[in-house]
């Protein structure tokens, strides 16, 4: 009898096919690895805070471990942090919800992508313990560090990070194929293009971009590999390789990632702020169009990451011109969602609170952004602390912001219960104020003039700069507040699992398919499959007694 | 779906639904060929770019073995034949030819995979290996990418034409087809890129 209960225990939680569960797995799995990402930032800035003292939970931190510690936040929070949470956790969990059918088109592919993300989450935690430690050459993996072990010291750590991230490509490119597919095929009747949510173009176009981009990156993955474990010299100028050449390789990929990001979140803000100010998405098609754009221009930006990497400087002209056009979709996409607020009845709870921030946090990060983006004042703040606080001010609203939006919003659908409201609130505040001042003095840092790539400034008297010492312990003192208030969220997620307030099926009063559904989903999703009437954002419409007006209801 | 098929897996209601009136695994199969595209873009990007900055690869390039290339490109092509013709006679619901067809699609790819085995062996005894020059590290990665995609392709022809061959799953002989033809479409370019062009 405990036999089968366990048998079926397996085939229900681990072993599923349904879309639902799939989606928990990776958005159960992300969180987690938040917390390793969060607890390698908590290290790393303890030693520039307090360089050379021990580490409480860590111990004394040496040059190899700082620059594992680095490499593996960043690599972690990216690629298993945001791409599992926005893309695959809630893309897996909504995209059939949201689009009115039972399942993905490929349910068993569907498993098949966890697993294999799965197995890269194993093989990146056990990249960080192996002879040498975990690999230290920068999330972006440059050669001749990353290529030799002979300059990064890591001879298994490194090609293990490389695997890891190569086998979440492949599981990210199952769930790609599988998500556009699904969206293409598998609509509820009357589901025109104009009909689907917002979220779901998002993860469609993301998906689609992701594609398209990471292909090249896979080649030089396999050509790093190579060069690592063979002692080819495709990166090696010494016998006729050429480092930048990954350059190329890596960020035709990693800047429209950047996109492949941030598109979801968008799309969980464009879902949160219509149904908090009972009014109608503004600019549907706008949106829809500058979303296009985005990806598109997106893969006309990389080469702005390498302005000093001595690329011809006509060249990073063109660059430049293209990076500054891309935030013109973006801000476009940034009124339509203020013009939504505008003459909204708009309800402050926690997950409208998430999406207000990721708008006024998200813009600071594309205004300086700006300066990045343009060659001259880039040569100056290159690979400065200026560099990091810009993208911390775009990853962390995405990431996190968007992150703590749709876990808030989404989780009566999910759980059937309702998280507490002033925890929440609590959460908020307490993550959001010292996220400011985590990163406000590292713009400062940057502009100083003070290197991101420096273990101990103690060891270079010319960088130490003793006055801006304070402002290193304040972004280090900052962060560890903003870490601690993350348990009132883990405690307030986990107490709501299982006493929070009964969720009904549609609290928030909104109008797409997956708040047809009960709370939570059975196998199957619906108890009849809805037809659709109407697009979802028809919130207040005129002559209407109720002020939200569901896409599955007949006229 | 044929009884037979309603094993312990129930299809859902989304693999059955078509919304663009092209059938999910075609539509499926075109966005996994539309990555590949980029990997193996990628991968030749980087070699014309490079070999636009060596010419002396030129000389290496001549190294190659012409013929056996050659003669590869007339098996592959030949066995996208039986591949088409193993779909025109899944669509005639003749699933026992249909099969014969795949397995002869398979054998072209063992007689190529058995050629550039040889072809192989030939250069690297002659002290052209992978870490000659540059060039050759490109060629037996490219080839060797390819003769991946191959292999592959001839364990999914082989198990699409046990199904076949019991009339199950029809639909695949054609998906397999367009992968085959995908694989021979990038021989096109590896041949001219690493053995004609001098």
């Amino acid at each position: 009898m405990a036999h089968a209960q366990q048998q079926s225990f397996w085939s229900r939680y681990v072993f599923s096919t349904d879309h639902k569960i799939i989606g928990l797995q990776y958005l159960f799995t992300g969180m987690f690895m938040g917390l390793v990402g969060s607890f390698l930032a908590y290290v790393f800035r303890m030693q520039l805070a307090f360089p050379g003292e021990p580490v409480p939970l860590f111990g004394v931190v040496t040059p190899l471990h700082y620059n594992a510690l680095v490499t593996n936040h960043g690599a972690i929070m990216i690629f298993w942090v945001a791409m599992p949470i926005l893309i695959a956790g809630l893309g897996n969990y909504l995209i059939p919800l949201m689009i009115g059918c039972d399942d993905m088109v490929f349910p068993r592919l569907n498993r098949l992508s966890y697993q294999i993300f799965f197995l890269s989450t194993v093989v990146i935690l056990v990249s960080l313990f192996v002879p040498g430690g975990g690999f230290g050459g920068a999330w972006t993996a440059y050669p001749p560090l990353s290529a030799s072990a002979q300059y990064n010291h890591t001879p298994w750590g490194a090609p293990l990070w490389l695997i890891a991230v190569a086998l979440e490509f492949v599981a990210f490119l199952l769930g790609g194929i599988n998500f556009v597919t699904t969206v293409m095929n598998a609509r509820a009747p009357g589901m025109g293009p104009m009909q689907i949510p917002i979220f779901v173009w998002m993860v469609v176009i993301a998906s689609i971009v992701f594609m398209a981009s990471v292909g090249p990156l896979v080649a030089g993955a396999i050509m790093l590999l190579f060069d690592q474990l063979l002692g080819t010299h495709f990166y090696d100028p010494k016998a006729g390789g050429d480092p930048i050449l990954w350059q190329h390789l890596f960020w035709f990929f990693g800047h429209p990632e950047v996109y492949v990001v941030l598109l979801p979140a968008l799309g969980i803000v464009a879902e949160v702020i219509t149904v908090f100010s009972r009014k109608k998405l503004f600019a549907y098609k706008t949106i829809l169009y500058t979303a296009f754009a985005t990806g598109i221009i997106s893969f006309f930006v990389w080469a702005h990451h390498q302005f000093v990497a001595g690329i011809d400087p006509r060249m990073a002209h063109l660059f430049t011109i293209t990076t500054l056009i891309i935030s013109v979709p973006i801000a476009e996409m940034t009124f339509a969602f203020i013009a939504t607020l505008y003459g909204g009845s708009i309800e402050l709870r926690t997950p409208m609170l998430w999406a207000l921030a990721f708008i006024a946090e998200f813009l600071v990060g594309g205004v300086t952004g700006i300066f990045l983006g343009a060659n001259a004042t880039d040569i100056y703040l290159h690979d400065s602390y200026f560099v990091v606080a810009h993208f911390h001010y775009t990853f962390f609203p995405i990431a996190i912001i968007a992150g703590f939006a749709a876990l808030t919003y989404w989780f009566p659908k999910m759980f059937g219960r309702h998280m507490n409201e002033t925890l929440g609130k609590i959460h908020f505040w307490g993550t959001i104020i010292p996220f400011n001042f985590i990163f406000l003095p590292l713009f400062v840092l940057g502009a100083a003039g003070e290197h991101r790539r420096i273990y101990s400034y103690e060891h270079f008297s010319q960088l130490f700069t003793p006055g801006l010492q304070n402002l290193r312990v304040l972004a280090t003192v900052a962060l560890v507040v903003m870490l601690l208030f993350q348990f009132v969220f883990l405690y307030n997620f986990i107490r709501s699992l299982f006493a929070g307030e009964k969720a009904e099926e549609n609290p928030w009063k909104a109008n797409t398919l997956e708040w047809l559904a009960p709370s939570p989903p059975p196998h199957g999703n619906f108890a009849e499959m809805p037809t659709v009437y109407r697009g979802p954002y028809e919130y207040s419409v005129p002559g209407r007694p109720l002020d939200y007006w569901p896409q599955h209801l007949p006229n | 779906m044929s009884a037979s098929h309603a094993s312990e897996f129930p299809v859902p209601l989304a693999s059955r639904r078509s919304a663009t009136g092209i059938p999910t695994g075609r539509l499926a199969l075109w966005w996994v060929l539309a990555s590949e595209i980029v990997i193996f873009g990628g991968l030749l990007a980087s070699y014309i770019m490079f070999r636009l900055h060596h010419p002396h690869w030129a000389d290496e390039a001549s190294h190659t073995n012409i013929w056996a290339g050659g003669f590869n490109t007339f098996v592959l092509l030949t066995s996208s034949l039986f591949a088409v013709l193993g779909h025109q006679a899944a669509e005639q619901g003749d699933g026992a030819k249909a099969a014969r067809f795949l397995r002869l699609t398979v054998v072209g790819g063992l007689v190529f995979l058995g050629v550039k085995a040889v072809e192989w062996r030939g250069e690297i005894s002659h002290g052209f290996t992978i870490y000659r020059d540059l060039f050759w590290t490109f060629y037996y990665t490219a080839t060797g990418l390819h003769g991946l995609h191959v292999l592959v392709g001839m364990i999914v022809l082989w198990l699409v034409a046990g199904d076949a061959a019991r009339g199950r799953n029809l639909h695949r002989v054609e998906l397999i087809g367009i992968y085959w033809h995908f694989v021979d479409a990038v021989w096109i370019f590896l041949f001219p890129l690493f053995y004609i062009a001098r």
